[in-house]
């Protein structure tokens, strides 16, 4: 057993290559649960407390393109210039755990758990978001849907690392809801998040904790672009609103488990694309 | 550091040898096991009381969710970093407001309350609502807490 700290992305990535099978440790949030309740032992840990090209992200405003560092804690997400270019994320990420979670937990974390309940990921699935990785002889750029293979399964190759996710910035509105149990301190029930793209008059919904992956709901939005304008600043008519949550119901996955039910989630990820939508179309 | 049992740690402006410990401890457990603070509580063990709150490099955390071995090379503030001996205003506050009943989660939010005040002075009701949404009391309602805190508020302002 051995706990490596890297102090740069490339030595990080050398480790990985040196020490097959080492676990990754980001924020911890998920990581020490899981060894706190014996339910998986410690081997050998890369640590990437230390690196700090992870830890930072920039805006290219040419491309209109954000890459933010897979170690950003969501703390940085929620208020500020991140906040501001993609208020879905940071409403996302006010919603996880405390305060001390959100300090300490990542996007990078979140993706790579890559648990359908990730509060970031339905809003990465509808900001169309792409996953760079790494390893010491390539790097690949995976658009999300495709990073995401299953519940708690990702596209990551054992050599590689999550270094950075690209988002690029959207004309319109963008909104993310989720519901649990209590206001703070809580793992969704069900969660969705809303682009509406003025520019390509579009919209893009995703949800989470109703399937297996992410869920974008692709009929739903075909079905909204031919009977809804978002460019007309026309009041949305309040039946628009309704099938449109009925349709991402239907589109919805959701499974029994100790935390809900099929039953509800369904009758819940349609009421929060409704809300999400209305919200979305009144501004 | 690999295949090394021994590490150290800087906790309270002071560097403390971790000797013969199992590397997969959190940072909690080496607090309150190895180096003698026992400051920090345990109950949840997975994040969601902040009774085991302590800050890293200037951000509040819980410890039980740090593997300690990778906390090496960081600035780490417990509870028995805030005191000499004194009690602070925060700690006075607590006992003046009747903000402590059985104690378990007082140390958290002490360290909580301390970390807010420091970066944000004058909060809103709503700040300090979600500052302490991580820190859990299961006696006193919150109610007293909050007045705690806007006790230290008024008592900072007159100084």
């Amino acid at each position: 057993m051995s706990i490596h700290l890297p102090q740069t992305l490339n030595e990080a990535l050398h480790m990985l290559q040196v020490v097959p099978h080492a676990q990754i440790l980001a924020g911890g949030t998920d990581f020490m649960v899981e060894v706190n309740f014996n339910k998986h032992g410690v081997h050998d840990v890369i640590a990437l407390r230390h690196v700090d090209e992870l830890k930072k992200w920039s805006h290219d405003t040419v491309a209109g393109v954000v890459t933010i560092g897979a170690a950003v804690p969501y703390a940085d997400m929620e208020h500020g210039e991140l906040a501001q270019l993609f208020p879905a994320l940071a409403e996302a990420a006010r919603t996880v755990g405390s305060p001390q979670i959100r300090a300490a937990g990542t996007l990078g974390g979140n993706l790579g758990t890559c648990s359908p309940a990730g509060d970031a990921l339905p809003v990465l699935f509808a900001l169309n978001a792409v996953i760079n990785v790494a390893s010491t002889h390539a790097t690949r750029s995976i658009p999300v849907a495709d990073f995401m293979r299953g519940p708690k399964r990702n596209d990551l190759a054992q050599d590689e690392l999550i270094v950075s996710v690209t988002i690029k910035t959207v004309a319109g509105w963008q909104g993310y809801a989720k519901v649990g149990t209590r206001n703070a301190m809580v793992i969704s029930v069900a969660s969705a998040s809303l682009v509406l793209d003025h520019v390509n008059n579009s919209s893009r919904i995703a949800l989470g904790s109703v399937g297996p992956t992410i869920i974008r709901c692709i009929q739903a939005e075909q079905w909204l672009q031919g009977v809804y304008d978002f460019t007309s600043h026309q009041a949305l008519d309040d039946s628009i609103a309704t099938e449109f949550g009925q349709r991402v119901s239907q589109e919805s996955r959701p499974i029994d488990d100790h935390r809900s039910t099929a039953l509800y989630r369904r009758h819940a990820v349609g009421v929060l694309a409704k809300r999400l939508l209305q919200r979305g179309s009144a501004q | 550091m690999s295949e090394t049992q021994f590490y150290s740690l800087r906790v309270n402006g002071k560097q403390r040898e971790v000797t013969d410990a199992w590397l997969g401890e959190s940072l909690l457990y080496v607090l309150r096991e190895r180096l003698g603070l026992p400051g920090s509580k345990g109950a949840c063990e997975q994040g969601e009381c902040g009774s085991c709150t302590v800050i890293i490099d200037g951000a509040a955390v819980c410890s039980c969710l740090v593997l300690a071995a990778s906390a090496v090379d960081t600035d780490i503030t417990t509870i028995e970093g805030y005191s000499d001996g004194a009690l602070t205003d925060v700690q006075q506050a607590f006992i003046d407001e009747g903000a402590v009943q059985c104690g378990f989660c007082t140390p958290g939010l002490i360290v909580a309350v301390h970390h807010l005040l420091e970066h944000t002075p004058r909060p809103s009701e709503m700040k300090v609502k979600e500052a302490l949404s991580g820190n859990i009391c299961r006696c006193t309602g919150y109610g007293r807490i909050f007045a705690a805190v806007t006790r230290v508020i008024e008592q900072r302002d007159h100084q």
